[in-house]
C-alpha cells in the first residue's frame, strides 16, 4: 500500500514538475525587436483598447471569465464558433486621434504547441479608415508570453491579479519572422500587400475580469517606396 | 519506497509531455464543408444568415436604435457615416459555422463583408450596392486566409424576405429566419500561381 501511495505522490509531483517546466522553459526564447522595427519602410501606429469593456462591442462563448460587452449582446455559444472572440473597437493614430473602426476575429488555434511555447490564436482584422479606406490583416498570435509573464502571476497572486507593465509582439506569422500579411481593399490602399506586427501593452491584469489596463498596436509597414501609410499623414 | 516514488515522478514527467504531445490542445468542430463543383469550374458554396436570429450588432448610420441594447457607438464625427452588422453564419444544412462582419458606409458603392470559419480560415468579400436583375449583389474575394490564402472568385448575394414556402404567419412564426434570410453563395477557384 506504501508503496502505491508512493508512486502516486510521484506521478503527482511529476506532473506538478512539469507544469512549472512547461512555463519557465529556458528553452522557449523571447523573440526580442519586432523585424518592422528595424527596418527602414514607412510605419504607421494603429492603437486600440484591449480591456472588452471599452470596445464598442465584444463577444465570446459566454463561459469565458472575459465578460461580453454590452452585456445583452448575443454570445458565440454554437461548436465551431465555441472558440472563437470577435471584437470591435476604435482605432487611434500615433497622435492618439481617432483613425477608424476596427473588427477583430480571433479563434484558438489548432497549431497550439504548448510544448513549444506557442499558444496560437489565428486571427483576422478587418480596418476601416474613413476617407483613406481598408485593409485586411491575417495572423496567427501567440500568446504565451503573456500567459507566462502576466496570467500565471496573476494566479499566483493571493489578490488574484497582475500589476506592473508587460509589453510583446503577439504576431507569429504568416510571414517568415513571425509577421502579419496585410491586403489593401479599398481607397487608396487598393492592391497594395503590406506588413505588419501585433503587439500588447498590459499594465494591470485580473483573473476575475481578464485585461484591466491594456493597449493593443498594430504596426503596419508598406512597401518601399510608398507612403501612403505613414504616420506623418495619417494623422491629418 | 524512495525509488517508487522517483520512479512515479519520472513516470509523470513522461506521460504529462506524452500526453500534451500526443493529445491536441484545440481542436475546432467542424462542420462538413457542403461544396459543389461549377460546371465551369471552381467550388461553390451556399451560406446564409437566418434573421433575426443570428444578428449580434447592428448600427446603421444616422438610426438611434442599435442591436445591442447600450450599443455605444464612438462620437467622433468621421465615424458616423459607417455602418456595421455583425451575425452568425450558417450553411445549407442551418448549422453555425462561422460569424461574418457587413461594413458600409454611406454613399459608398460598395460594402465589405469578412468571413470568419475558425476551423477553415477568413474571406474579405467586396459586394457592390448596386442590384443586378433578381435581387443578386455581386461580390469578389479580395482576400483570405488560411483555406481561402490563394483563391479567387466571385460572390452573390441575395436577401429573400421570408425563409417559409406558406406566407401565413403561423408559417412564419415556425420558421428560424421569420424576418428573411442573407444568402451568399460563393464560388472560388485556387489561384493559377
Amino acid at each position: 500500500m506504501k508503496y502505491l501511495v508512493s508512486l502516486l505522490l510521484g506521478l503527482l509531483s511529476g506532473a506538478v514538475l512539469f507544469a512549472i517546466g512547461l512555463l519557465y522553459n529556458p528553452f522557449n526564447a523571447e523573440r526580442g525587436l519586432s523585424p518592422l522595427s528595424v527596418g527602414n519602410t514607412p510605419l504607421a501606429t494603429l492603437s486600440y483598447t484591449r480591456v472588452p469593456a471599452k470596445s464598442i462591442a465584444y463577444t465570446n462563448n459566454g463561459t469565458s471569465r472575459i465578460r461580453t460587452h454590452p452585456e445583452s449582446i448575443a454570445e458565440l455559444w454554437e461548436g465551431p464558433v465555441r472558440q472563437t472572440d470577435v471584437m470591435i473597437t476604435e482605432l487611434h493614430d500615433a497622435r492618439g486621434q481617432v483613425a477608424g473602426i476596427g473588427v477583430k476575429f480571433s479563434s484558438r488555434s489548432e497549431n497550439t504547441r504548448l510544448l513549444q511555447g506557442k499558444a496560437l490564436i489565428d486571427s483576422v482584422w478587418y480596418v476601416y479608415l474613413p476617407d483613406r479606406g481598408s485593409l485586411f490583416i491575417e495572423q496567427s498570435e501567440n500568446y504565451w508570453p503573456f500567459i507566462r509573464d502576466v496570467v500565471a502571476p496573476a494566479y499566483r497572486n493571493s489578490a488574484n491579479s497582475w500589476k506592473g507593465t508587460w509589453f510583446g509582439d503577439l504576431t507569429d506569422g504568416p510571414g517568415a519572422l513571425g509577421i502579419a500579411r496585410v491586403t489593401g481593399v479599398a481607397g487608396e490602399f487598393q492592391g497594395l500587400t503590406m506588413e505588419a506586427v501585433e503587439s500588447l501593452s498590459v499594465l494591470a491584469y485580473s483573473t476575475d475580469k481578464g485585461p484591466v489596463s491594456a493597449e493593443g498596436r498594430l504596426l503596419i509597414a508598406t512597401p518601399p517606396g510608398n507612403q501612403s501609410l505613414d504616420d506623418s499623414e495619417a494623422s491629418e | 519506497m524512495f525509488k517508487t516514488f522517483i520512479i512515479g515522478l519520472v513516470l509523470g514527467v513522461l506521460a504529462c509531455a506524452g500526453a500534451l504531445y500526443a493529445f491536441p490542445v484545440v481542436d475546432q468542430l467542424r462542420e462538413p464543408s457542403l461544396v459543389t463543383v461549377a460546371a465551369n469550374g471552381g467550388n461553390v458554396e451556399t451560406l446564409h444568415v437566418n434573421i433575426p436570429t443570428d444578428r449580434i450588432v447592428v448600427r446603421a448610420p444616422g438610426q438611434a436604435q442599435t442591436l445591442p441594447a447600450g450599443l455605444a457607438w464612438p462620437a467622433d464625427e468621421k465615424l458616423q457615416p459607417i455602418g456595421i452588422e455583425l451575425y452568425k453564419i450558417r450553411n445549407e444544412r442551418d448549422a453555425v459555422i462561422g460569424v461574418v462582419s457587413r461594413t458600409a458606409v454611406a454613399g459608398a458603392q460598395s460594402n465589405d463583408w469578412l468571413l470568419h470559419l475558425p476551423a477553415r480560415g477568413s474571406q474579405l468579400i467586396t459586394v457592390q450596392t448596386s442590384t443586378l436583375p433578381g435581387g443578386v449583389r455581386r461580390g469578389d474575394l479580395r482576400a483570405g486566409s488560411r483555406e481561402f490564402a490563394n483563391r479567387i472568385g466571385s460572390v452573390a448575394v441575395r436577401w429573400f424576405p421570408d425563409d417559409s414556402p406558406d406566407e401565413s404567419a403561423e408559417a412564419s412564426a415556425d420558421t428560424t429566419a421569420p424576418g428573411g434570410r442573407i444568402e451568399l453563395i460563393t464560388n472560388y477557384v485556387g489561384k493559377a500561381d
